[in-house]
């Protein structure tokens, strides 16, 4: 069928080529870190798209309720805002952490990480990318349960604005969260497992307000990274928010975010070699 | 171009857990050692389980071998497994990664990621989808192609950005004839204008026929015979495969053919027979004529091909088989 011998190829060398020592061949380029995650972060949106706009709307739909739920219990005030910046950045950490840990369990299982791990392409790029998307992804659904939340409970759409912030910081600690769980997890299920659970712990322990749990579970409450863009949020809807604090909320989002993705980097790192 | 020298490595035993059960630990590559020369499309034969994906995940730096060396172009493997994605493209057997992209955007990406900037890359995508026949469905995503639709667009996806070697993990599998011809022709364009050198992974003993320079073919984790197709075959040419397929079942009672049945392969009513010439045409002449033909269904003579070859090689194990 090959109609080419192999002798009249171009600078064939085939009875050389069994010689030890000689100078190895040139490489092929390298992927850069800022196109090749921009092309991860196109594909892995495509790919949300096309998959997961179901998902979003039950994202968006549990976060509603749970509003809608809770208008019984809270009636105002601070729980209010709780309510609200809780139900807000519960779609990020269900779209984040939970799709996210699912997506990267399930790659590594079947073997799909084969794909990228023989492309020239930075780790870094591969997880933030996906990262990125799965964050951005989270925007419509936050930005509709957040107004939603605001009309129902009566708080200002005054600094809706800082959505712009808490959904990327939030978005990236979570995620890295995610992903470093679809990755170390040994098996795809316990990753799944995994994503469930710290989606629950950001449900329960973010929309319920704080003032009302008992002592060790607000400090769950405060080792959990997505509690920062909670409360982030939260500060924005008082009359006069305390902007240094909604700062430093922020930049606990940010600084989680970085370990959180470097962990995620190196995970990705080690299981795309086995 | 590749050199593989001692390569071993053996999955460790996992013990059994509630509902699942243990595995003993399996040596999925044995001392292997293999040269590939520059331009050739070389072929590793075997059945299912025989190693094929084991050994090529560690020639492209994917697994790190227990002991052993791989050297492509002048570079080890085993100490830099992350210079493989700069010379080689690896099409495996799964597309996991790719299943919810259109083609178009899996091809694209690909080119990206294997270092091409966006105006190559499409201008890529765009020249091997021509290639391949698959510019109607470039807009569809991979998960609703066919089988066969789908391995063609992986396909696609390794071609994008060129490198001098491919490894082709079982390419053609679920392809038709005219998917399978453009995957060839492909192959062969590339290797006559720019030296491609391909590693394929096969156990399609027709393909390796007539596809392949050189093959080597796989049994349990070992290299038991590595040749050209006709070299390969040459070790059984004295020999004559027939078959014989029976309508309801053997007529035992015909002395004739109780005797061949312990030099036989059987599968259901489907005998098998690797035979000298004059005992094949002793066979045809008892089989077409007298009591054993009413209870014939079918029969073919053929020349050997690489399975008569793989199945000699294999020996020992199986019953019934030519004694090379
Ligand atoms: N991850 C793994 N862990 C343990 N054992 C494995 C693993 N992968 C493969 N094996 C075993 O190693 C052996 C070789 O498998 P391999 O996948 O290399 O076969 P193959 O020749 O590619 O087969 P096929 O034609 O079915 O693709 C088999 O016995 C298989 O059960
Ligand atoms: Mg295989």
């Amino acid at each position: 069928m090959s109609v080419v011998p192999a002798e009249v190829l171009p600078g064939s060398a085939l009875a050389v080529d069994e010689q030890p020592a000689r100078e190895a061949a040139e490489l092929g380029p390298r992927a850069r870190l800022w196109p090749s995650l921009v092309a991860v972060y196109r594909a892995q949106l495509s790919r949300a798209r096309v998959a997961r706009i179901p998902l979003l709307f039950v994202a968006t739909f549990q976060s509603v309720g749970i509003l809608i739920m809770m208008r019984g219990v809270v009636d105002g005030g601070r729980e209010a805002e709780a309510v609200v910046a809780g139900s807000a950045v519960l779609v990020v950490a269900f779209v984040a952490l939970n799709l996210l840990a699912q997506y990267f369990g399930q790659l590594r299982a079947s073997g799909g990480l084969d794909h990228y791990a023989t492309l020239p392409v930075p780790p870094a790029a591969v997880v933030l990318g996906a990262a990125g998307a799965y964050a951005s992804f989270t925007v419509p659904g936050t930005l509709v349960t957040a107004v939603f939340g605001c009309v129902l409970f009566g708080l200002p759409l005054t600094h809706l604005w800082v959505l712009a912030a808490v959904i990327p910081l939030a978005g990236a600690a979570l995620s890295g969260l995610g992903a470093a769980f679809g990755l170390l997890a040994p098996r795809p299920e316990l990753a799944t497992v995994l994503g469930q659970l710290g989606m629950s712990a950001a449900l329960l322990l973010g929309v319920l307000p704080p003032d009302r749990m008992p002592e060790p579970v607000r400090l769950a409450r405060d080792l959990l990274p997505s509690t920062y863009g909670v409360e982030a949020f939260a500060r924005t809807f008082r009359a006069s928010p305390d902007w240094a604090y909604v700062l430093g909320d922020l930049a606990v989002c940010a600084g989680v975010g970085v370990v959180s993705l470097a962990v995620a980097t190196w995970a990705y790192r080690r299981a795309a070699v086995r | 171009m590749c050199a593989v020298r001692g390569l071993t490595k053996t999955y460790p035993a996992v013990r059994g857990r509630r509902g699942i059960p243990a595995t003993p630990e399996v040596r999925a590559t044995d001392d292997v050692r293999l040269d590939v020369r520059r331009g050739e499309i070389f072929g590793l034969l075997g059945p299912n389980g025989a190693g094929k994906t084991s050994l090529v995940r560690q020639v492209t730096g994917l697994m790190r071998p227990d002991v052993g060396s791989v050297e492509i172009l002048g570079h080890d493997i085993v100490r830099h497994p992350e210079r493989a994605a700069r010379i080689l493209a690896y099409l495996g057997q799964e597309s996991t990664a790719l299943d919810e992209l259109t083609v178009s955007l899996a091809a694209e990406t690909t080119g990206r990621l294997r270092g091409l900037d966006v105006r190559q890359a499409r201008h890529e995508r765009d020249a091997v989808l021509d290639e391949l026949g698959l510019t109607p469905i470039a807009g569809r995503p991979l998960r609703k192609l066919s089988g066969g639709q789908r391995r063609l667009a992986c396909f696609a996806t390794a071609l994008v950005g060129e490198r001098p070697l491919l490894v082709l993990d079982e390419p053609t599998t679920g392809m038709d004839p005219v998917a399978r011809r453009a995957v060839w022709s492909a192959v062969d364009r590339r290797r006559a204008e720019r030296g491609t050198t391909v590693l394929l992974v096969t156990h399609n003993v027709i393909e390796a026929e007539t596809v392949l320079d050189r093959v080597a073919v796989l049994d349990k984790g070992r290299v038991i015979a590595c040749d050209t197709p006709a070299g390969l075959k040459e070790q059984v040419a004295g020999e004559v495969r027939v078959e014989l397929v029976w309508r309801e079942r053997a007529p035992l009672d015909v002395p004739e053919v109780a005797a061949l049945r312990e030099r036989a392969v059987e599968s259901g009513r489907r005998w098998t027979l690797r035979l000298a010439p004059d005992e094949a045409r002793a066979v045809v002449a008892t089989v077409t004529g007298g009591a054993a033909f009413a209870a014939l269904d079918d029969f073919t003579l053929a020349t050997p091909s690489l399975e008569d070859v793989y199945l000699a090689l294999g020996g020992a194990a199986r019953q019934g088989l030519v004694r090379v």
